[in-house]
């Protein structure tokens, strides 16, 4: 009888935290190994258009990165509206694509050099001129592979 | 005495504080990174000596984008949604008559004589202007390829039993062990020849 008294005298007990620590470097060890970290800033709007049949990029270390786009609103004043490239941290216009990709090259392992991939990061709104310069330059430096990057979706959203 | 029970227990209080200040970091460094995409092959230039290969006009499927994003196929003014159909259905003749050595016996289209003889022998040439967005010109793309990846989903159904893109996926995987590689590239390449990707782009023209 006494037994079932007794548990009305205590108060509420403290809720155990002593696994919190276990369950916060879990969710550490998760963000840690899905992180990229940036390597560029980006100065150009980037929004990828959508498509549905995309393939994914594998092995980051094969690939270089072409920005186009509209200079986001700080560079708007410098830079004007039209869309422009941006390679590595500064805009740069269609003819030093070739120099930009050679030396990238060559930052790379010897092994690696000949199966590089180009992505290209462009904005939806950006005019194809730009993009055959892009695709010219890439031709004239023998980087045949290159990659649109999208959004995975429906590629009828873009018409819209 | 106070160290009578051993060594003391090192206080872990903060370890969770500590932690917690790392996962804020990282959360707040981490982009999830999109890194899919439509992969493509561009043409290499070629040496101004060389003569092109002389095409027949059959064999050709004209796409033309205009700067307002309008499509034309094979001179006649479509719908961009029509474009998957039309492209699969060109790939798929099969025009040539059994017997020759162009004859295609795993086509399923309608063998118009008109149309390509082969899809070993069809080009699908896209053409832009300076002006199209560059949406409308993913979606087209997008569009072509899936002409190409239906029909070959299709011949991989029949063969092996499963999806053709499904396949590739799991060969360009590098977790994918070098057995199952090997066995996979002989298959992804069979049907690669049966449907092989020819697109070309032309240069772009200044005016429509």
């Amino acid at each position: 009888m006494s037994k079932f008294a007794k548990k009305k005298d205590a108060g509420l007990p403290a809720v155990n935290t002593a696994s919190l620590p276990d369950i916060v470097f879990m969710l550490l060890f998760f963000f840690m190994t899905v992180t990229v970290m940036k390597d560029s800033s980006l100065k150009v709007e980037n929004t990828l258009p959508n498509a549905s049949e995309t393939k994914k990029l594998e092995k980051k270390d094969r690939v270089i990165y072409i920005y186009v786009g509209q200079p986001t609103s700080q560079y708007k004043a410098q830079f004007g509206e039209e869309a422009r490239i941006q390679l590595n941290d500064k805009f740069s216009s269609p003819n030093e694509v070739g120099d930009y990709i050679l030396s990238e090259r060559a930052k790379k392992p010897q092994e690696i050099q000949n199966v590089l991939t180009t992505a290209l990061k462009v904005d939806r709104n950006a005019n194809m001129g730009l993009i055959s310069d892009i695709k010219l330059q890439l031709r004239e430096v023998n980087a045949l592979k290159v990659n649109y990057t999208t959004f995975e979706g429906n590629a009828f959203n873009n018409l819209k | 005495m106070s160290r009578r029970g051993g060594p003391a227990e090192v206080n872990a209080g903060s370890m969770a504080d500590i932690a917690f200040l790392l996962l804020i970091f990282f959360l707040v460094t981490t982009t999830i990174e999109t890194d899919a995409g439509l992969d493509r092959m561009l043409p290499p230039i070629e040496p101004p000596t060389e003569k092109p290969p002389i095409i027949k006009e059959k064999n050709i499927f004209t796409v033309n984008i205009n700067r307002n994003g309008q499509l034309l196929v094979e001179d006649e003014l479509i719908d961009i949604k029509k474009l998957r159909e039309k492209a699969m259905a060109f790939l798929d003749n099969g025009g040539a008559p059994s017997g020759s050595a162009d004859y295609c016996s795993y086509c399923k289209g309608k063998r118009l004589s008109e149309s390509s003889d082969n899809p070993a022998k069809a080009i699908i040439s896209l053409k832009n202007d300076r002006e199209t967005k560059y949406s409308t010109y993913i979606t087209v793309q997008n569009e072509l390829v899936g002409a190409y990846n239906d029909l070959r989903n299709r011949e991989a159904q029949r063969l092996y039993k499963r999806d053709f893109t499904d396949m590739e996926a799991e060969y360009l995987n590098p977790e994918t062990d070098a057995s199952r590689k090997e066995d996979l590239k002989e298959k992804v390449k069979r049907i690669q020849e049966l449907f092989p990707q020819k697109l070309s782009e032309a240069e772009t023209g200044t005016s429509n």
